[in-house]
């Protein structure tokens, strides 16, 4: 061969037997890495029925969902008229009020504050939603964040109506 | 060699120069020199070594998910077959990961005995062996204990009541090792404890090992010394690495084999029975690489008896390079020495199936026997062989045997 750098039979056996090598080790390395995933026990809980009889308005619980609190509050009119008036130019994080809720009664969230973790107290802070306590962040009566450090507002899971009176979350 | 190493890059001399890791690595990795005439029995260092760390490592990933209490040990296992993704394959490779060891060890230990590798200069390398080999005993022992099922728990009640058979303090001794007054979740949780303990400690005693090895160097089939910086040596990479690394990929054929297709093959079906102190399984059977110990446990009808042979021939190994009096190495110059080596091989798989029989008739009569020649072997042959036995004369190098008649010709009239 006349080129500068030929390819002898060596280059070649050295390329594939690194390239087997390298996917090899890749394919032995991922069940070490996987296996700290949630597993099947765990995937097993991802759903919560909620029975939402005994809440009246202006009441609201926590449940646990994947280990997670969750709040359901049934809101008064009151406060979903003052979810509804607020301009989104206020908000750090815009959403609508009817994009957070299926049925504006209940405002149901994952109760984790977006800062760092901590559990915000109901009926606080100055927009008379949410405090949390950790590092003082506000939110208002959707979940929203008004004030604080959190970046974003509460979220919302993913949830389902199965009847009047019975919610699925996850 | 490590003499003269200097790294190549300006990052590498930095540090070496504050820590030699990079020298010592290059001293006894990359061109450690090696007998060029190593067979594939020499690869079940390195195979060994690999089986060593994937314990570790599969175990490590074990412990996240195991639970070391006896109410929910046996639960946590079925949830790690059952639910841990791919805990079903870590599982397996760590269970037959402990037979393939032990296997390779058997070989490497064979090897040893065969080519006189315990011998004058290396007598620590084998005797840091011999505690190596204690230590897995233990922790394959104790690591079998962990799934809590039938056989894990009246292994535990048998090993632990070996304690008992000394006098006096015996059984106090018990009571303490079981943190009460049977076999339960203290015994397990200490189990637990010193089963991840353990590997580490092998782990320090391999270092020392290689280091002892790295003294004197490798022997060789031949047995006889090799002149250091002559044509006898070969680089350990890539000549070695390249041997040891096919070797290994057999090694991990055989491996997979068991782990995909027969993973419970070496295993016994009443393990999956959640332990139950009020039912000894009807046969009680050790896992397969303690067997012939356990046959020389049986063959003794006394209790302190049977529990001192037992460990006697363990301990024995360590005093085999005082105990052979030949000053040839290799079996392959030891005509009467290599029949005895293969009939002592063959006395230790009789010793294993016998282990595995139940203990009485005709079974008990040949374990007594064998357990009998077990021990005639290291007393009586191996002192007694090097005084008796003539042995053939020795190649002059390692490159002797493998040459023509014409190359030894010539090399003897240029000698001359």
């Amino acid at each position: 061969m006349s080129e500068d750098k030929t390819v002898t039979r060596r280059n070649f056996l050295y390329i594939t037997t690194g390239s087997f090598f390298a996917a090899g080790s890749a394919a032995v390395v991922w069940p070490f890495v996987h296996q700290m995933n949630p597993d099947a026990s765990v995937k097993a809980l991802a759903s919560t029925e909620v029975d939402l009889t005994p809440i009246l308005p202006g009441q609201s619980i926590t449940v646990l969902w994947r280990g997670k609190p969750v709040f359901i509050r049934r809101r008064t009119s009151e406060e979903i008229a003052e979810a509804k008036k607020v301009s989104l130019t206020e908000l750090p994080d815009p959403e609508v009020d009817e994009d957070r809720v299926k049925n504006p009664e209940w405002l149901i969230m994952v109760g984790i504050c977006t800062h760092l973790g901590c559990i915000p107290l109901g009926q606080k802070g100055e927009y008379n939603g949410w405090f949390c306590p950790c590092h003082g962040s506000h939110y208002d009566t959707s979940g929203r964040i008004r004030k604080g450090p959190a970046p974003k507002n509460l979220e919302i899971p993913q949830y389902v109506f199965l009847d009047d009176n019975t919610v699925k979350i996850g | 060699m490590s003499d003269n190493y200097e790294p190549s890059s300006a990052i590498g001399k930095w540090f070496d120069k504050r820590l030699p890791l990079l020298t010592l690595f290059a001293g006894h990795v990359l061109p450690y020199p090696t007998p060029k005439n190593l067979n594939y029995w020499w690869t079940f260092g390195g195979i060994l070594t690999f089986c060593l760390v994937t314990q570790i490592v599969t175990g490590l990933v074990l412990a996240m998910h195991y639970v070391a209490d006896a109410e929910q040990a046996f639960t946590s296992v079925e949830h790690i077959m059952r639910d841990v993704n791919f805990g079903w394959m870590l599982r397996y490779i760590h269970a037959n990961g402990a037979s393939m060891m032990f296997m390779a060890v058997y070989i490497h230990m064979a090897r040893s005995l065969f080519y006189g590798s315990y011998k004058e200069p290396r007598e620590l390398i084998w005797i840091i062996g011999v505690f190596i080999f204690l230590l897995m005993i233990a922790t394959a022992f104790m690591g079998y204990v962990l799934p809590w099922g039938q056989m894990s728990f009246w292994a535990a009640t048998v090993i632990t009541n070996l304690f008992s058979a000394i006098p006096l303090v015996g059984e106090s001794i018990t009571n303490w090792l079981w943190g009460g007054y049977s076999v339960g979740s203290p015994l397990l949780t200490r189990f637990f404890t010193l089963h991840y303990l353990m590997p580490f400690l092998i782990f320090a005693l391999v270092i020392l090992h290689v280091w002892a090895l790295h003294v004197p160097g490798n022997n060789n089939p031949e047995g006889i010394d090799v002149v250091q910086g002559s044509q006898d040596t070969v680089p350990f990479h890539p000549h070695y690495v390249v041997k040891d690394g096919l070797a290994l990929v057999v090694f991990l054929v055989i491996f997979a084999g068991f782990v995909f297709f027969v993973p419970n093959l070496l295993g016994h079906t009443d393990n999956y029975i959640q332990a139950n102190p009020l039912q000894t399984p009807e046969h009680i059977v050790p896992e397969w690489y303690f067997l012939p110990f356990y046959a020389i446990l049986r063959a003794v009808p006394d209790k302190l008896g049977g529990v001192i042979l037992m460990v006697s021939s363990i301990a024995i190994l360590a005093f085999l390079p005082w105990l052979d009096t030949s000053k040839v190495r290799s079996a392959k110059y030891r005509p009467l020495y290599k029949q005895f080596f293969w009939l002592f091989i063959a006395d230790v798989i009789l010793l294993g199936y016998l282990g595995a029989q139940s203990a009485d008739g005709l079974f008990l009569i040949i374990s007594r026997i064998a357990t009998a020649y077990y021990f005639i072997h290291f007393l009586v042959l191996m002192p007694l062989l090097g005084f008796v036995e003539k042995t053939k004369p020795l190649p002059k190098s390692i490159s002797e045997p493998v040459l023509s008649k014409e190359e030894r010709e010539a090399q003897v009239a240029g000698s001359t």
